[in-house]
């Protein structure tokens, strides 16, 4: 059974429409790769889902219905988000954005350092004066802390030095076997490929081509996602 | 240790040695001064709150230190004069013991706050400046328009109310409780900046929205804020009442919101001791310059001025350099 399942789903920017019916499924501790070139709906995908942009269609989280629900419910129901351009509280310490938003399960500060030892360091330092890699990892953390049942990536590795970028796809690598359910949508195919047991790729808000990864031919990849 | 830390382990001592001092010097008029301070001082840690955690610019808090003024000055007109304050079929016995008129004062401020938070907190920046000022100015006319407790000229308290085991006349057992009470309020305030609550807060001031999608409803944290900084402002003015022994709709003016919320600008918005200090310095002023030129008002705005060009974060900064949150 499906953890997340999206059917139809329409969205508009003021009198433009951004999603034409997208369908969409997350399962239980699957990774979901989310594909598409620049403007075709990924971010609108995720904004819409987690109801930070309002949104038309079925919409459904562990069994419940998604619909109407104001953004902070959604996020209740389970749905961690790490925003693009990570966004995190500037002025708060590293520690205090782990705490400000934690609900109670196994993701508590501790577990979140294992996975990201180098916030331990940083534990006392304004999250402002962190490297682009830290804050990213962050962001992560701050979603994890929230104890979700689906983790959503949007550009989780934009804008990092290739080390520091293979230090966060390790990471979620990690994440994915404890069977954590992910929703990612990254710049870099190719990690992204290697991590997804699934992918859905957007092709001007409509989802056009669903399956494995490693079934996606030349033609089709050159054609929709201009590799 | 930090400077800040240093500041917040110094300041709340320093005026309590004064207060001592002052008492072992034989000048009671100071020690009243230095209450005088700590009340201003425990308003503003009140309005502190709401304005430096939750950047809720509130022009209104006057109301609520009014209410919790009159919460004392009703209680005790009524036990002063023998009669019971009949509330329908209810008759409750007047009452001159400082514990339930603070309990009165707390619980009457928290509730209208709850009113008046929800309707402020759907509107944000200058509106809710004006529809709190505007609450603020309700209670204020309503005040001088109701004969019952004395319309425009106020209430006199002849006794100051009392306190198991102490003379509270005596200003510096009086100094104590007052004392005490700021203490406590800034232990609270201590807790709740690093509280999951505080630190929601002061996440949703830079971005509601990023907030909502960690799975808080920032409006209901703000509506919380708002209601702790009224019930601290309440208290306070129970024991402004009780300082003055005297109770007027002054207590509700825009002036006194306004200078409630110059003591937390002068001190330091956001900064845990930030309102204590421009309390205290506000309080000196008033006296040193007041005694001056009755016009001592122009060298505060000066000295408000200053801060507000030179000094952002006010003293507390001045004193210890960067904000942190």
């Amino acid at each position: 059974m499906s953890l997340l399942r999206v059917e139809g789903l329409t969205a508009f920017y003021g009198p433009a429409q951004a999603l034409f019916g997208v369908d969409l499924a997350v399962a239980e501790g699957e990774v979901v790769a989310l594909m598409g070139r620049n403007g075709m709906g990924k971010t609108t995908t995720i904004r819409a889902v987690t109801g930070l942009v309002p949104a038309k269609g079925t919409r459904r989280f562990a069994g419940r219905d998604l619909h109407g629900k104001p953004v902070h419910r959604i996020a209740r129901a389970g749905i961690g988000l790490v925003p693009e351009g990570r966004r995190l509280f500037a002025s708060l310490t590293v520690r205090e954005n782990l705490f400000a938003a934690a609900r109670p399960g196994p993701w508590d500060a501790a577990a979140v350092h294992r996975l990201f030892p180098r916030l331990a360091e940083r534990a006392h330092q304004p999250a402002g004066t962190l490297s682009g890699g830290e804050q990213q990892m962050l962001a992560i953390g701050r979603a994890l802390a929230t104890n979700p049942r689906l983790l959503i990536l949007d550009e989780a590795t934009e804008g990092l030095a290739p080390l520091v970028r293979a230090e966060i796809w390790e990471a979620i690598a990690a994440l994915a076997r404890t069977g954590m359910a992910i929703l990612a949508v990254d710049k870099s195919l190719a990690d992204l490929c290697r991590l997804a047991d699934r992918a859905v790729i957007l092709d001007r808000g409509r989802d056009v081509w669903t399956g494995q990864p490693g079934d996606l031919d030349e033609a089709t990849a050159a054609r929709l996602l201009g590799v | 240790m930090t400077a800040e830390r240093w500041l917040n382990a110094l300041v709340l001592p320093a005026l309590g040695l004064v207060a001592l001092a002052a008492h072992l010097g034989d000048a009671p008029f100071t020690v009243t001064l230095a209450t005088r301070a700590a009340i201003f001082a425990l308003a503003a840690v009140g309005l502190n709150v709401a304005l430096g955690m939750g950047g809720l610019v509130s022009l209104g808090h006057a109301a609520f230190f009014g209410l919790g003024g009159y919460a004392m000055g009703i209680l005790a007109w009524h036990a002063q004069t023998y009669q019971p304050l009949q509330i329908g079929p209810l008759a409750i016995a007047g009452t001159t013991s400082m514990p339930v008129v603070w309990l009165v004062a707390i619980a009457a401020s928290a509730l209208a706050a709850v009113p008046i938070g929800l309707l402020a907190l759907r509107t944000a920046g200058v509106y809710f400046i004006m529809i709190t000022l505007a609450f603020g100015q309700m209670f204020y006319f309503f005040a001088i328009s109701w004969p019952a407790y004395g319309g425009e000229d106020g209430l006199s308290i002849y006794v100051r109310n009392g306190f198991p085991g102490l003379n509270t006349l005596v200003p510096i057992q009086f100094f104590g409780l007052v004392f005490g009470l700021l203490c406590g309020a800034c232990a609270l305030a201590a807790f709740l900046r690093r509280s999951p609550f505080g630190l929601a807060l002061n996440a949703a001031r830079q971005s509601p929205e990023r907030v909502r999608a960690a799975g808080i409803e920032p409006d209901r944290l703000r509506l919380a804020a708002f209601v702790v900084s009224a019930a601290i402002t309440g208290l306070a003015g129970a024991l402004f009442a009780d300082l003055n022994r005297f109770v007027s709709p002054a207590m509700f003016s825009w002036q006194l919101s306004g200078e409630i919320m110059v003591f937390v600008i002068l001190g330091g918005v956001g900064r845990l001791m930030g309102p204590v200090l421009g309390a205290a310095l506000f309080v000196a002023m008033e006296h040193v310059l007041g005694g001056i030129s009755p016009y001592w008002h122009v060298f505060l705005g000066l000295v408000l001025l200053a801060v507000v060009l030179f000094a952002r974060g006010g003293i507390a900064a001045l004193l210890t350099g960067r904000a942190h949150g």
